[in-house]
């Protein structure tokens, strides 16, 4: 993390345990304010607790800050309304909702509503108002994720977990793109497995393995040094 | 004919009063995950509270009586649910087995308090002398009580159909029934749309209180639990958060007890009932209509 810059998401010994195993040991590192930040790691190191954890969907302990406001005591929705987006890794759009039911669910009283944005970024999600959520293929679920995310002004950081898996390259192109775009006007703390997209879009980057943080800097310094990449990634970042 | 036409309106009516306990059954499981074993005692209070609001107006007019008896078993019935979810089922969120318990034990412990306070034997109610006259339809004589009931069911079902299209608490609802996690994490209270639809069953369980008087003529304690067996039956054959799929279940089921029970015996039609759902469930476990809350 840069010294001097300004932290927007303070995570400090986040534990996180479902039932007898103990996922998260007692994470700690920050966010800074605008463009974003990934949370990378290998496979089943915790990613995913983390950022579920930090929006309170699962039972932790630890605490939580967001511009110095802790949301460690509050429940899902109030963590959510004081401005923390959220793209799960399953997208998890509402298959039986239309497109702009799922969009107008999202809306927030008291918001601005970036519609212009969003269909700037996927018109498809205009021109396909009326379909079911369901019928849409995998990509275009991924894209109206990112936008119930992105639709809400309020959102002062967005938690998006990987975006990219399992779409086509075009398609993971176009969510790269988007995702640029958003860093412009919010702040993003990203889980990603495809370090290509990553190296791209990051510019800080905190490591996790084994439930705990084992790198936290720019992404530059972890993925130029082969043996630092190798240590905490477990990969060689030649081939990205 | 004339007994078919006596069998088919018969049978609409008593899946009429099944899809209005099953309505408020089927959104409780769909969006909260709660089997609301206390849903009949919603029922039975409602009855008791029509029956004792019409006797209140005794010497008006029956219709002010049976408007009355309606709107006040209605509200307690929403009363009652509402209460129900905030002190009862609200602090044991995420505990599926003490939410059944809790449950059964309201419906166990209201049942006693009304056999306690009434008694066991049923009472007889007051109807405006329409509803206890009938109507020709193709040579069958039809207790008019059926269509007041048959009406009444169609108007909640459209009610119900409405609040869930087309406004954003029903839209909330469609949304938490499927994964009510993610609707918590796109900033709602999904806890007030719990409440709500606690209410809203409650208010259906109760005008289907008011509603089976006005059917059977008669009140009696054990009806809210015996009217409960057949919606879960109901819930579970339409798809458990469907209201659709409620009301479809609802006239398949009113339909097969009352032929079955005419032109075989007494008994086979709800016999056939319960093997419909065992068909349902290896066939289509999911019911006619699951996953689809309108």
């Amino acid at each position: 993390m840069n010294a001097g810059a300004e932290v927007l998401l303070r995570v400090e010994n986040l534990r996180v345990s479902i039932g007898e195993s103990q996922i998260l040991g007692g994470v700690s590192f920050g966010v800074r304010q605008g463009g974003i930040t990934g949370l990378l790691g290998r496979n089943g190191v915790g990613k995913t607790t983390t950022l579920r954890g930090i929006l309170g969907l699962l039972p932790r302990t630890g605490t939580v800050t967001l511009a110095g406001e802790s949301l460690t005591a509050l429940p899902v929705h109030e963590i959510v309304r004081r401005g923390v987006g959220y793209v799960p890794e399953d997208r998890d759009v509402f298959a039986g909702l239309t497109i702009e039911e799922n969009l107008r669910l999202t809306e927030r009283a008291g918001s601005e509503h970036r519609y212009p944005l969003v269909y700037e970024l996927f018109p498809e999600l205009r021109d396909r108002a009326a379909q079911l959520a369901g019928t849409l293929s995998g990509g275009q679920q991924q894209m109206l994720s990112l936008a119930r995310a992105l639709l809400n002004a309020s959102n002062r950081i967005l938690l998006i977990d990987e975006p990219t898996k399992g779409l086509s390259p075009v398609v993971v192109k176009r969510v790269a793109e988007a995702l640029q775009r958003a860093a412009e006007v919010t702040t993003i703390l990203l889980v990603e497995q495809n370090l290509a997209v990553a190296r791209h879009l990051v510019r800080d980057v905190v490591v996790l393995d084994q439930g705990l943080v084992t790198f936290a800097g720019d992404i530059a310094e972890l993925i130029d040094d082969p043996a630092l990449a190798r240590r905490h990634l477990g990969l060689s970042a030649a081939g990205h | 004919m004339s007994t078919i036409v006596l069998l088919i309106v018969t049978g609409l009516g008593l899946g009429a009063l099944y899809f209005l306990v099953a309505a408020g059954l089927s959104l409780i499981w769909g969006l909260m995950r709660v089997l609301n074993f206390a849903h009949g005692a919603f029922f039975t209070v409602a009855a008791y509270t029509g029956f004792f609001a019409a006797a209140a107006l005794a010497g008006t007019s029956p219709w002010v009586g049976w408007f009355a008896s309606l709107v006040a078993g209605t509200f307690v019935g929403a009363v009652f649910a509402t209460l129900t979810e905030i002190a009862l089922i609200r602090p044991l969120y995420r505990r599926p087995v003490g939410q059944v318990l809790v449950t059964v034990g309201l419906a166990l412990a209201t049942l006693a308090l009304v056999e306690g306070a009434f008694g066991a034997d049923p009472r007889q109610v007051t109807v405006p002398p329409w509803m206890g006259a009938t109507t020709s339809m193709l040579g069958a004589a039809i207790p008019n009580t059926r269509f007041v009931v048959i009406v009444l069911a169609a108007l909640v079902l459209f009610g119900l159909l409405f609040f869930l299209r087309r406004t954003r608490y029903g839209l909330i609802v469609r949304a938490g029934v499927e994964n009510r996690d993610m609707v918590s994490a796109l900033g709602i209270d999904v806890q007030r749309a719990f409440t709500l639809v606690f209410a809203i069953g409650g208010a259906a369980a109760g005008l289907a209180g008011v509603l089976a008087a006005t059917y059977y003529g008669t009140i009696d304690p054990g009806r809210g639990t015996a009217m409960l067996i057949s919606a879960f039956i109901v819930v579970v054959i339409g798809g458990l958060g469907s209201i659709a799929g409620s009301a479809l279940a609802a006239v398949l089921v009113g339909l097969l007890q009352q032929f079955l029970n005419f032109y075989a015996a007494a008994g086979v039609g709800d016999f056939a009932v319960v093997l419909l759902l065992a068909v349902v469930l290896l066939v289509r476990p999911g019911g006619l209509l699951g996953g689809k809350s309108a």
